[in-house]
């Protein structure tokens, strides 16, 4: 009995945890996303640009966090992207695409920063971003 | 039983792929996704085939819904395979660790349900619990949840931020873990209890407090992945304590240290109980590598290298796969396999248990230095961070061939176990197939306690 109680307020606690974390919006910049960037999402899980890249550390290493590779420019993202590297390929993108992609990840890099700096580190050893 | 069997022929098959772990030449993006959902197939279908094998041994008298379970066998399976030829096309729908089509979504959604409908048929006539049956219960319950949270962002809304769409697809990710882990450690249980003939550690109320406390960080700790998303503190926090709380879990486990050893040497000799020691072992190497990364100071450091590779691989490979090999060693009975391929699987298991070593410390090895130069040093140069971490994933990479030669005589000996099982069960149904029948080796009253 004692177990099927603990079973139903945990159940309820995750409800409830789960319906906060759904309405919570980001701090800074988190605005919905532009057409293109919605069209540059897609394109960026077609091609599964994160089996090499980060978005805020998370995806694959092979390549750098491009969280907030859109400071860098335009032309800068799209050198990569038309031509790839010796280790990115290249992956035919269209000029389409690649605005497509660029609006994307501008919209990725308005809603924050990937690195966390020192000084936002608590002493309880949580952060305050 | 017949489907179960089948399934296994499948999972082999899946355990073949399965150690290929660390191949960069071929188009990466394309194997990436192969090498995940490889993985993470054979670690849920290897999970589902244990409850499946198991639960009827639990419940003589109760019926698993025959039909209902050979559809999903025949819908996940048929899935997984049409996911395979999707990424030899490099048709990809991109989300981390389930990169195929979305479509595809709907027929393991199907299976699923076709799953729970069987397991639900002979769990209704439960009595007093075991549990290891509560927790094949949530696994499978908890698995249907994060799978369809996984798929909400196909409703706009919860793309209009990207915060939230990330958190969301995060939370459901680190769930579906905890949901996986259920029901593999749920077969870890029943097997200790089986080998063991203590029924006493599946009822104890220590035993039920640590379900408890794991059911709790299933449902609360998905947020140490994202503890750098500038989103509201409270998820950050309320991760940071939940996973704090899983520090009693190591002192316990240190604290059972001893009369676990004792146990462990009285069964050594059981192949299957070895894999089970050998799980143990990686449990407490994981999670102290995973309590120190859940303190968001020392994330900030480690999130993004490769020591969270390290932490999903040795927790995938060690824990999980161990257990796993576990549990259908001592469904084929191994342990009445001839002398010569038992000592196969043995040297093979010392292959893979020392590859894994160099494998897991290797990886840590070029996290913290990645870590070290990118955090620590503030390059930011990724190509000057990545040159000496390279170097180092050349080691782990030849660590990664030897755990798929140690894999490979272990993978054999089960399949001919396999085949002599499935032979044994033709040649006549009256005989009791060879899975009922207590391993000579084991002296333990293994039915006494049902
Ligand atoms: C096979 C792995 C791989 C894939 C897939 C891949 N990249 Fe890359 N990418 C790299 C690597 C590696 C670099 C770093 C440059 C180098 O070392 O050649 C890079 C660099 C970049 C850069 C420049 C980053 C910087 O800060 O200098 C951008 C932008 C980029 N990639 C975008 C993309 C996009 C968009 C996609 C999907 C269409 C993609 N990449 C797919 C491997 C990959
Ligand atoms: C067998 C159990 C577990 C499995 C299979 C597992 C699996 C994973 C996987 C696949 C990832 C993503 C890694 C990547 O992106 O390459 C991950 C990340 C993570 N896990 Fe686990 N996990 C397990 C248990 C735990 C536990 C018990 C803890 C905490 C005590 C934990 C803490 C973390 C953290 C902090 C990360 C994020 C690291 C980062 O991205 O910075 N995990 N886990």
């Amino acid at each position: 009995m004692l177990k099927r109680v603990v079973l139903a307020l945990l159940c309820t606690a995750c409800a409830v945890f789960t319906a906060f974390v759904y309405t919570r919006k980001g701090q800074q910049g988190d605005v919905p996303p532009s057409d293109t960037a919605r069209q540059g999402m897609l394109v960026w899980q077609g091609k599964n640009c994160q089996s090499c890249h980060q978005l805020y550390g998370l995806g694959g290493y092979l390549g750098p966090d491009l969280t907030n590779v859109a400071e860098k420019g335009d032309g800068y993202m799209r050198a990569f992207l038309k031509n790839g590297t010796a280790r990115m390929p290249n992956f035919h993108l269209n000029d389409q695409e690649i605005a497509q992609l660029s609006a994307f990840l501008h919209w990725v890099d308005r809603s924050g920063k990937s690195k966390v700096p020192a000084q936002a580190v608590h002493w309880t050893g949580s952060y305050q971003l | 039983m017949l489907a179960a069997t089948l399934f296994f022929g499948s999972l082999s098959s899946f355990a073949f792929l399965y150690p290929g772990l660390s191949n960069q030449s071929l188009p990466f993006y394309m194997l990436r996704p192969m090498h995940v959902s490889a993985a993470l197939f054979w670690i849920i279908t290897g999970g589902v085939c244990g409850i499946l094998i198991y639960l009827p041994k639990v419940y003589p008298f109760a019926r698993l819904a025959p039909r209902a379970e050979r559809s999903f066998a025949l819908f996940w399976v048929g899935t997984i395979l049409v996911i395979f030829g999707c990424y030899a096309l490099k048709q990809f729908g991109g989300r981390e660790y389930w990169a195929f089509p979305p479509w595809l979504a709907l027929p393991l959604l199907g299976a699923w349900a076709c799953l729970m409908w069987a397991y639900f048929a002979a769990w209704r006539s439960r009595r007093d619990s075991p549990l290891y049956v509560w927790m094949w219960t949530t696994g499978i319950v908890a698995f249907l949840a994060t799978f369809l949270e996984q798929n909400l962002y196909h409703i706009p809304w919860f793309r209009d931020s990207f915060l939230r769409e990330l958190t969301v697809q995060w939370k459901s990710n680190g769930s579906m873990v905890g949901a996986w882990n259920q029901m593999i450690y749920g077969t870890s249980l029943y097997l200790m209890v089986r080998i063991s003939g203590n029924e006493q550690i599946a009822r104890s109320r220590s035993a039920f407090f640590f379900y408890f406390l794991g059911l709790t960080n299933l449902m609360f700790n998905w947020g140490h992945h994202i503890y750098n998303l500038p989103t509201n503190h409270w998820i950050r926090h309320v991760a940071y304590g939940v996973t704090m709380t899983e520090w009693l879990i190591l002192v316990h486990i240190i604290q059972d240290f001893r009369s676990k050893l004792a146990q462990d040497r009285k069964l050594k000799h059981l192949l299957a109980y070895r894999f089970i020691i050998a799980s143990e072992y990686w449990v407490l190497a994981n999670l102290v590598l995973a309590l120190f990364m859940s303190i968001p100071a020392i994330n900030r450091y480690t999130h993004g290298t490769h020591i969270t590779v390290a932490h999903a691989m040795g927790a995938t490979i060690g824990i999980n796969t161990m257990i796993l090999l576990s549990s259908f060693g001592y469904f084929l009975n191994i342990d009445r396999l001839r002398p010569g391929l038992k000592k196969s699987i043995s040297r093979g298991f010392v292959v893979v248990q020392v590859s894994l070593s160099i494998f897991w410390l290797a990886l840590i090895t070029a996290g913290v230095l990645k870590a070290w130069r990118e955090t620590g040093l503030g390059m930011t140069s990724f190509d000057e961070i990545m040159q000496p971490v390279r170097q180092v994933l050349f080691v782990f990479a030849l660590a990664g061939i030897g755990l798929l030669l140690g894999m490979m005589p272990i993978i054999r000996a089960y399949w001919l176990a396999l085949r002599q099982q499935e032979k044994e069960k033709k040649n006549g149904e009256e005989e009791p197939p060879a899975h009922h029948r207590v391993p000579e080796s084991a002296t333990l009253p293994e039915e006494a306690s049902r």
